[in-house]
């Protein structure tokens, strides 16, 4: 190619990417900015992106005030807390019995994983439920935690990392006097840190966006998650007074995009490997 | 007799360390796999039984029904239109997303300068809440104040009442499914194009084949091929669990033009409390999935004995 | 420090018929074999003979079908790895990654010396006797990097060290806490060649030094021969011959053995016994001590520093054309097409006597007879002065 063409080809490209990155980003940006204006610039049929009279502080306050906003965000740093260390503490070490113990019974165990695997979540919901109830959980934390307390998806991929590791570094555990648990903490764990990272951002993201099993076991805002409290937020508005609604979702996305800018290759490579199960 | 005396014991001392090694393995896995029996296992079973069965929420009684619940199912207009719909959705979410996706992760890699802040343009829907998107989406939408209907209003587009219209709903609802997992599309496809060898390109460059479609034609698209299948079947799979913008923003209206699947297992099993028949839904969206996992599970296969 | 002295000082390895398969293919079957406190006993053999599984089940990290292991004369058969005062040199180093040289150095003291509480994070820092246990092991660590020459190295990752370091390294975290037994599994065979010299002076050095049992794992016939007190040579998960470096290369137990040990490779050449003490081998006669039966034919085994040139063809003497000759510095070798044998003859000749030959031409070789080894139809050597060829034998015995 010679050089003009060069720079046409550059040209296009940037001109094509930038529009729809435009549009991509535009519910963001439409989100924003809505979360700046006053209720009267809404109506207003000429649209801008910044507002005339700058309204923020009202729509956060309302947003963080009339809904118990902080709340929302509590709740769901706990959840995902909760259900992220759980999950951690029971899969990894089943994952490294299923990748470097001899046992009878392994074969049949990792199936039952990848059957635990195959299955979505949505289809299991109902005896959950069911047992949400059963156990006198219903509408508490427990309930929004104890479903996920076991990921397949963990013990699959902490598996396939502890595979990677040599026998020998088992081995040379065990001659230093390592307890098969402390194998597992001090040795597998830590050097096994991308799947760890991986595995907690699809873990946090999914349960943070959540909003199919919290519907059905919270009832109280008290545990609402972040999403489910957004959009009971929303349902109670009822109106268009689109600004404090606008602050409320801008709000709940932000810790996972400034999470998400800080940190864009482990988000991307741990998303694309927790979507590939 | 000495030696056979010594084997004895020696067989003993094996089984009892072969039984430590188990009992460590048990030890170690035991709370995963009796949670994963206590949470998957069990309650696919219970949904499996649920759905023989007449059994209503909170109901005392029961009484098994055979595959009486599938086929009022299959009579059902509204589990009929949820299943069509369904289709249609995925039948536009998955060309789409697919399209798309492919092009952007080509343009992208065509050029060298602000990838990484292309790739995180397009990928940041992916990992934000639906739900609070949704919100977003329903302002954009709005019939009178939403910058939908006022950007073609000015330049001169029809404009219309989207989420309220039978004939649009649909669509509307595709892209915003295509806009969730286009992100998704995107990064796998980069990271099959990052796969390619150059060694490729070198060998279709002395081979003749140096333009740019003939390059894409002989080289880019067969590469890409076990990629495209696999993403073809991740989307597909995350399409037909199309839950939260429905319930949002729509709640299978107007009539029934946007109930999908999803949407009704939750509304027979919490809403109308018809326990049974939501689990009938439940076991045919499982067997979707299950259809598609094994799908994928070869296409894997095939992708790892091919490498 | 004195009891453990005490009780190394009695800390041989016996190991008693044993065998293990993996999947009912045999890999071991009745090792038996006594090592000697202090001994520097060496198991070579090819790959897959069954060396490092052998090494594995002494460490206890694989588990015997039967036969018992006793350290110290103590069993040890029902002992979990760390319970066995072995500690073990990997190929792979097998360093943890994720820790300083100084952490991978000082957790096995950690391991033994600090409770499951005193090893928690914050709350063990607190805990009483933690912060002098902590400083003890330190000291410990310290000394025996100093001892190493590594003690510059104790705050880096195992990723940023060489080769040479990582196995010293791996040598110090073996010894640090003074085990009665050192197993090492081929701990040289990922260093290139000048390294690997070095280390086996360094190793053997160490052994000098500490006194206690090595038992090391090779398929390097250079290490075995320089560093053992005595080699255990495996073939096909049996013991094919036990004995010091000096005896298995004049003496071996069998053709295989021989193959094994000496470089260039041992020289075999069917022969036929004719009348008494005499053979036909090449189309040469060649005198020997033995009384073998006349007419049966037996492997002479000849190594290359057992010919030497001649003027011309007769008793003893090998004659055959020169293929082409290797010159490796002070040695030639002389590759020589013989009678009745594919693959030629080698001779090491003093290299003085290049000149002295041209590919093609014809060359008288003599054969030092006292050196002939003779091999009967199973393998095992002919010792001297016993006639018969000798009933085959389990090797184990």
């Amino acid at each position: 190619m010679t050089l003009p063409m060069k720079i046409l080809a550059g040209a296009v490209r940037h001109a094509i990417l930038l529009t729809t990155g435009s549009l991509v980003l535009a519910p963001f940006v439409w989100m924003v900015s809505l979360s700046l204006k006053p209720p009267a610039e809404l109506f207003s049929s000429s649209f801008t992106l910044l507002p005339q009279h700058w309204f923020a502080v009202e729509n956060y306050a309302r947003a963080l005030t009339e809904a118990p906003l902080p709340r929302y965000m509590l709740n769901g740093v706990i959840v995902c807390a909760a259900i992220l260390l759980l999950q951690i503490m029971i899969c990894a070490p089943a994952a490294y019995a299923l990748a470097k113990v001899r046992f009878a019974g392994r074969q049949v165990m990792f199936g039952f994983v990848l059957i635990g695997l195959l299955i979505p979540h949505q289809v299991l919901a109902l005896p959950l439920f069911i047992l949400c109830y059963g156990l006198g959980i219903f509408n508490t934390y427990a309930a929004l935690i104890f479903p996920f307390v076991v990921s397949p998806f963990g013990i699959f991929l902490f598996r396939q990392f502890f595979m990677s590791i040599p026998d020998d570094i088992v081995h040379a555990a065990r001659l230093d006097g390592l307890s098969e648990l402390s194998i597992v903490w001090r040795i597998m764990l830590p050097m096994s840190l991308p799947a760890v990272l991986a595995f907690s951002i699809v873990s946090v993201v999914s349960h943070w966006n959540d909003l199919f099993w919290p519907l059905l076991v919270v009832r109280s805002q008290e545990f609402m998650p972040p999403s489910l409290g957004i959009v009971t937020f929303a349902n109670a508005e009822a109106g268009n007074d689109y600004g404090p609604l606008m602050a409320g979702a801008t709000v709940v996305v932000a810790p996972l995009v400034i999470s998400f800018l800080a940190a864009q290759r482990w988000f991307i490579e741990g998303l694309t490997a927790g979507s590939i199960k | 007799m000495k030696a056979q005396q010594a084997s004895v014991v020696d067989r003993r001392s094996r089984v009892e360390t072969g039984f430590a090694e188990t009992l460590a393995g048990y030890t170690l896995a035991g709370p995963a796999l009796v949670l994963i029996f206590a949470l998957f296992i069990l309650p696919g079973a219970a949904v499996l039984a649920i759905a023989t069965t007449d059994w209503h929420l909170g109901a005392k009684t029961l009484s098994f029904v055979g595959a009486a619940n599938f086929t009022s199912l299959f009579a059902d207009r509204v589990f009929r239109a949820a299943l069509f719909n369904t289709a249609v959705y995925v039948l536009m979410v998955v060309p789409s997303t697919l399209v798309l996706g492919l092009s952007l992760a080509l343009l992208i890699e065509s050029g060298k300068s602000l990838r990484a802040f292309y790739r995180a343009v397009h990928f940041l829907p992916f990992m934000t809440s639906l739900a609070a998107m949704a919100i977003v989406w329903e302002a954009l939408l709005h019939p009178t104040i939403g910058l939908v209907n006022q950007v073609f209003g000015l330049i001169g587009l029809p404009t219309a009442n989207w989420l309220r219209s039978e004939a649009t709903v649909l669509p509307i609802l595709a892209i915003i499914g295509t806009w969730q997992s286009l992100g998704l599309a995107l990064v796998l496809f980069l990271a099959g194009l990052k796969a390619i060898p150059q060694d490729l390109y070198d060998a279709a460059d002395i081979d003749g084949a140096d333009g740019v479609l003939d390059r894409l034609r002989v080289v880019t698209l067969p590469s890409l091929a076990p990629v495209s299948l696999f993403v073809l079947i991740v989307v597909t799979l995350r399409a037909f669990a199309a839950f939260d913008i429905v319930q949002i923003l729509t709640r299978g209206g107007p009539g029934d033009a946007s109930v999908m699947l999803l949407y009704a297992l939750y509304r027979e099993s919490f809403e109308y409390l018809t326990t049974g028949y939501g689990a009938a839904i439940a076991v045919i969206f499982l067997v979707i999935v299950i259809a598609l996992a094994m799908l994928q599970t070869r296409v894997v296969n095939s992708r790892t004995s091919r490498s | 420090m004195a009891t453990q002295m005490m009780r190394n000082a009695l800390a041989g390895v016996s190991i008693h018929g044993i065998s293990k398969s993996f999947d009912s293919a045999p890999i071991l079957n009745g090792i038996s074999l006594d090592i000697r406190d202090g001994e520097f006993l060496t198991l070579l053999g090819p790959s897959g003979c069954g060396k490092s599984t052998l090494l594995r089940i002494i460490a206890g990290l694989e588990q015997q079908d039967c036969g018992t292991i006793e350290v110290a004369g103590v069993k040890v058969d029902r002992l979990r790895p760390k319970q066995r005062d072995v500690a073990m040199v990997f190929q792979s180093y097998a360093l943890y990654p994720h820790m300083t040289v100084s952490e991978n150095m000082a957790l096995p003291l950690k391991m033994r010396r600090l409770s499951a509480w005193q090893r928690l994070p914050v709350i063990g820092a607190l805990l009483p006797k933690t912060c002098a246990v902590s400083a003890e092991i330190k000291t410990e660590v310290v000394r025996t990097a100093k001892a190493l020459g590594i003690d510059h190295l104790l705050a880096h990752k195992p990723g940023q060290l060489s080769g040479g370091q990582r196995q010293r390294v791996a040598v110090g975290r073996a010894m640090v806490r003074h085990p009665a037994v050192f197993l090492m599994d081929e701990p040289l065979s990922n260093l290139d060649a000048k390294l690997r010299v070095q280390m086996r002076g360094e190793i053997k050095e160490l052994h000098r030094r500490l006194g206690v049992t090595f038992i090391y794992v090779t398929h390097d016939q250079t290490e075995a021969m320089t560093m053992s007190d005595r080699i255990a040579v495996m073939l096909n998960g049996q013991l094919a011959q036990v004995a010091s470096p000096r005896q298995i290369y004049a003496c071996p137990a069998d053709r295989r053995v021989a193959e094994l040990i000496g470089s260039p490779k041992i020289n075999l050449l069917e022969a036929t016994a004719r009348s008494e003490g005499l053979l036909t081998v090449a189309g040469s006669a060649l005198a020997v001590d033995n009384k073998l039966d006349s007419g049966s034919s037996v492997t002479l085994g000849i190594r290359p520093e057992s010919l030497q040139p001649a003027e011309w063809a007769g008793l003893n003497t090998l004659t055959g054309r020169l293929r082409y000759v290797e010159h490796v510095g002070a040695d030639l070798f002389a590759h020589v097409d013989v009678p009745g044998s594919s693959e030629p003859l080698v001779a090491r000749l003093p290299v003085e006597l290049a000149s002295n030959f041209q590919s093609d031409q014809i060359v008288h070789l003599q054969i030092r007879r006292e050196q002939v080894l003779l091999f009967s139809a199973d393998g095992r050597r002919v010792s001297e002065g016993d006639a018969r060829v000798t009933p085959l034998r389990s090797y184990a015995q």
